[in-house]
C-alpha cells in the first residue's frame, strides 16, 4: 500500500535513501560473514577432530584405563571421574547459586552493601579459572586436607573448586531470570495474601526456572572442560582404577590406607559406592582424573599416536557437553510449556 | 499443583544438602585415621620422568591385581618437591637433583628421602633437514643462545663463517620446564640465562613443527622427541671442549660421550613411606624393571650397576643426595653413585 502511493507520486526519493539502503545491505553482508567465519571454524575443528581420531572410537577406548602405550590407553577413569566431579559440582553450585540469586534479587534491601556484592559477583564471573585453582589448593588441599581424608586431591575438592568457579555465572543468570518475571505476577500474589516466600516459590521461581537452567548449563559445561584449576590442585594424570570397589573384589586381600593387608568385605564394597562413608571409603574421598586432564597429557606426549587418543577423547567430551545441553534445552522447553501468563 | 511441588522439591533438596554437609563436618573430627580404603601410592613431579613412572605404576598395579592403587601427577619438578617436602607424596619424579632450598624445606618438615638415578635424558639440538650444517660446538651454541645474543645473532653466518647465509629462527623449551633449566645451564653456564627472542613452548610437538617448517630454524628438546621425528628434523652433532662432534644416540649417552647435553633423571623416595609394604614393593618393582620401563618411555637406561646401587639404597634406607643441593653438568653416573650422601646443603 505505502509503496504504491509513493510510486504514484511524482517526487524524487528522499535524499540519502540510497546510502541508507547501502548501509542496510552491508550490515547483512558483514553479519553473514561473521556468522560464516564462526561456523567454518567450528566445522573445521569438528571435522579435524574426527579425522585425527579415526579408528579410535571403539568400545575398548571407553572401557580401558590410561596406559603408557597409545594403543592400550583408554578413558574409563577419565570419563567416570569427569561425571562424578560434575555431579558434585552441580549439587553444590546449583542450590547455593540459585538461593543467592533469588535472595539478592527478591529479598536483599537495595543499599550500598548489596551494590558492592553485585559488583563483586559480576567481577568474580570474569576471574581466570586458574585463580580458583589456587584458592582450591590453599583452602581444600592444604587447609582442610590436613583435617579430613575428604579433602586433598579428591573428587570433593575438585567439585567444590569448580562449584566456586561457576557460582558467579549461576548467581548472575538466576538474578537476570528472576528480574525478567513481570512485577504484576508478584503483586497479584501478594495482593491475595501470599507471603513473600509463597509469591517467590509458587510464582516467580517457576517462571524463572527456564532462564536459570540456561545459566546452570553454561556453568556446568564450562566446569566440564576446565583443566587449569584441576592441574593447580594437583589432580593426577595417571589413574588406572575407579573410585568404587567392584563386587568381584569382595574376599580379595588388599593393602589398606595404612599399608596393612586386609580382606575386602561386602560392607567395604557397599560403602565405596556411597558419596561419603567412615574411614574415607566413599567416592568423594577418592583420587580421580578427568577428561581434559587426560587430553592435556596426551597432546604433550612425543608419540603421535597419543594425539589420536586426545582427539577421540575430545569427541567424547564434545558429545557429553552436547548431551548436557540437549537435556537442558528439552527441560527448558517442558517447563516453558507450563507457563501461562 | 505443579508449582507447589517444585517449591517443595527445592526446599527438600536444599535441606538434604545442608544435613549432608553437617554430617561431613561432624564426621571430620574422627577422620584422618583412615582405615579400610585401598592404599594409594602417590607420585608427583617432573613431566619428563612421568612416562617412566606411569609405566611403572601401570605394571605394578597389574602385577598386584588391584591390591594397591597408584596415581601419577605431573606438577613439574619444583611443584612436586613442594608437595614431597610436605610429606604429601610418596615418590617424587625429578629431572634435576634436589636444590639447596628444597633440601632445607624437607629438613624443616622432617622428610628424609632416598635419591635414585633412574635414567638418562638427552637433549637434541635440531635443524631443518635442508640445512648443510651437521655439527656445532658448545661455544657456538652459547653464541646463539646466550642472553647477549638477544636481537644481535640473527644469521647462521654470524655464528661461524662456514655456516650458510640463512636467517636464524630459534625454538626452545618453555621457561617453566626442566629442559630449559638444563639446556641453559649446560650451554650458557647459568640456569635460566637465555636470550628470550625465540619461540618457547612446553609442547615439543610445536617445536618439531616449527623447526620442520623453516630452512633456517634451530631448536632443542628431549632426545625422545627427536627419535620420534627423525624424518622431519635433523639433529646436530655436539662438539664439547675441542673433542670430535657426537650425534645424539642411546649408545653415545650410555658411554658418556654425548656431553654436555645428556643428564641423569631421578626419583626421590620418602623414607617414612618405605615402611609401608606396598611402597617398598613398588620401588623395588620400579628398579628391577627400570631398563624395560626406561626404554619403553624412550629414555636411555643407566648401567645395570646403577640400578643395583638404587636397590641397596632402598634396603639400607640410605637417605640423602649426592649433589649437595647443586646441579652438576657432565659428571659420569658411576662417579655420582660413589659420592657420599648428604641431607643438608653443601656450600
Amino acid at each position: 500500500m505505502v509503496t504504491e502511493t509513493r510510486a504514484a507520486e511524482p517526487f524524487a526519493p528522499p535524499p540519502g535513501l540510497a546510502i541508507r539502503k547501502f548501509w542496510d545491505l552491508s550490515f547483512v553482508f558483514w553479519g553473514v560473514l561473521a556468522t560464516g567465519i564462526a561456523l567454518v571454524v567450528l566445522v573445521a575443528l569438528i571435522v579435524g577432530l574426527f579425522q585425527d581420531a579415526s579408528g579410535k572410537m571403539t568400545m575398548d577406548f571407553f572401557l580401558k584405563f590410561p596406559a603408557s602405550t597409545a594403543e592400550d590407553a583408554g578413558i574409563l577413569s577419565a570419563w567416570v571421574g569427569s561425571i562424578l566431579v560434575i555431579i558434585t559440582t552441580a549439587l553444590i553450585a546449583i542450590p547455593v547459586g540459585v538461593m543467592a540469586g533469588v535472595y539478592l534479587e527478591e529479598y536483599a534491601p537495595k543499599n550500598a552493601i548489596t551494590d558492592v556484592i553485585e559488583v563483586t559477583v559480576n567481577n568474580l564471573a570474569g576471574v581466570p579459572s586458574i585463580i580458583y585453582g589456587l584458592l582450591g589448593l590453599g583452602l581444600f588441599v592444604y587447609g582442610l586436607g590436613q583435617t579430613s581424608s575428604l579433602f586433598g586431591q579428591t573428587i570433593l575438592t575438585a567439585g567444590l573448586t569448580l562449584a566456586l568457579l561457576i557460582l558467579p555465572v549461576i548467581i548472575v543468570t538466576a538474578r537476570e531470570s528472576v528480574r525478567s518475571v513481570p512485577r504484576g505476577i508478584r503483586e497479584a500474589a501478594l495482593s491475595v495474601g501470599a507471603t513473600k516466600w509463597q509469591a517467590t516459590s509458587h510464582h516467580v521461581l517457576p517462571y524463572a526456572i527456564p532462564g536459570i537452567v540456561t545459566g546452570v548449563i553454561i556453568g556446568l559445561s564450562r566446569a566440564l572442560g576446565e583443566t587449569a584449576p584441576l592441574i593447580v590442585i594437583g589432580v593426577p594424570t595417571f589413574v588406572a582404577f575407579l573410585p568404587f570397589v567392584a563386587p568381584s573384589d569382595v574376599g580379595q586381600t588388599i593393602y589398606d590406607s595404612e599399608g596393612n593387608e586386609i580382606v575386602v568385605n561386602t560392607a567395604d564394597m557397599l560403602m565405596s559406592w556411597l558419596p561419603w562413608a567412615p574411614d574415607g571409603q566413599g567416592w568423594l574421598s577418592q583420587s580421580f582424573t578427568t577428561m581434559p586432564i587426560q587430553m592435556f597429557n596426551w597432546t604433550s606426549r612425543p608419540e603421535p599416536e597419543f594425539l589420536r587418543n586426545a582427539a577421540a577423547a575430545g569427541i567424547v567430551l564434545l558429545i557429553i557437553t552436547l548431551l548436557m545441553n540437549g537435556t537442558a534445552i528439552w527441560l527448558r522447553y517442558q517447563m516453558r510449556k507450563n507457563i501461562k501468563w | 499443583m505443579k508449582i507447589n511441588q517444585l517449591g517443595r522439591l527445592a526446599i527438600g533438596a536444599v535441606s538434604a544438602i545442608a544435613v549432608a554437609a553437617a554430617a561431613m563436618g561432624v564426621a571430620q573430627a574422627q577422620q584422618k585415621a583412615a582405615g579400610r580404603g585401598v592404599f594409594t601410592i602417590v607420585i608427583d613431579g617432573s613431566s619428563t620422568v612421568y612416562p617412566i613412572s606411569e609405566a611403572a605404576g601401570e605394571g605394578f598395579q597389574a602385577q598386584q591385581g588391584g591390591r594397591v592403587r597408584v596415581t601419577v601427577a605431573e606438577s613439574g619438578t619444583g611443584g612436586g618437591f613442594r608437595k614431597f617436602c610436605r610429606g604429601e607424596t610418596h615418590v617424587q619424579d625429578a629431572s634435576r637433583p634436589i636444590t639447596a632450598s628444597e633440601m632445607t624445606a624437607c629438613a624443616n618438615s622432617g622428610v628424609r628421602y632416598i635419591e635414585i638415578p633412574i635414567a638418562f635424558d638427552a637433549l637434541s639440538v635440531v635443524v631443518h633437514p635442508s640445512n648443510p650444517v651437521t655439527s656445532i660446538t658448545v661455544d657456538e651454541l652459547k653464541k646463539i643462545w646466550a642472553p647477549e645474543a638477544q636481537g644481535r645473532i640473527n644469521n647462521w653466518r654470524q655464528v661461524n663463517p662456514s655456516f650458510p647465509n640463512l636467517p636464524l629462527s630459534l625454538y626452545g623449551a618453555g621457561t617453566a620446564s626442566g629442559t630449559f633449566d638444563y639446556f641453559t645451564e649446560a650451554v650458557n653456564g647459568k640456569a635460566k640465562a637465555s636470550r628470550t627472542d625465540y619461540t618457547p613452548s612446553e609442547d615439543d610437538n610445536i617445536l618439531v613443527q616449527g623447526v620442520a617448517g623453516e630452512p633456517g630454524a634451530m631448536g632443542y628438546f628431549g632426545m625422545s622427541y627427536y627419535l620420534e621425528n627423525t624424518s622431519r628434523v635433523r639433529a646436530l652433532g655436539i662438539s664439547y671442549n675441542g673433542k670430535p662432534a657426537v650425534l645424539p644416540s642411546p649408545a653415545a649417552v650410555e658411554n658418556a660421550s654425548y656431553v654436555p647435553l645428556a643428564r641423569p633423571i631421578f626419583i626421590y623416595v620418602n623414607v617414612a613411606a618405605l615402611s609401608r609394604p606396598p611402597v617398598a614393593q613398588f620401588v623395588s618393582y620400579y628398579l628391577t624393571n627400570a631398563p624395560t620401563l626406561v626404554r619403553q618411555a624412550k629414555y636411555v637406561p643407566l648401567p645395570a650397576a646403577a640400578y643395583q646401587t638404587g636397590l641397596q639404597r632402598i634396603q639400607r634406607k640410605s637417605a640423602g643426595t649426592a649433589f649437595g643441593g647443586k646441579n652438576d653438568i657432565g659428571a659420569s653416573i658411576s662417579e655420582v653413585l660413589s659420592r657420599p650422601l648428604v641431607l643438608t646443603p653443601v656450600t
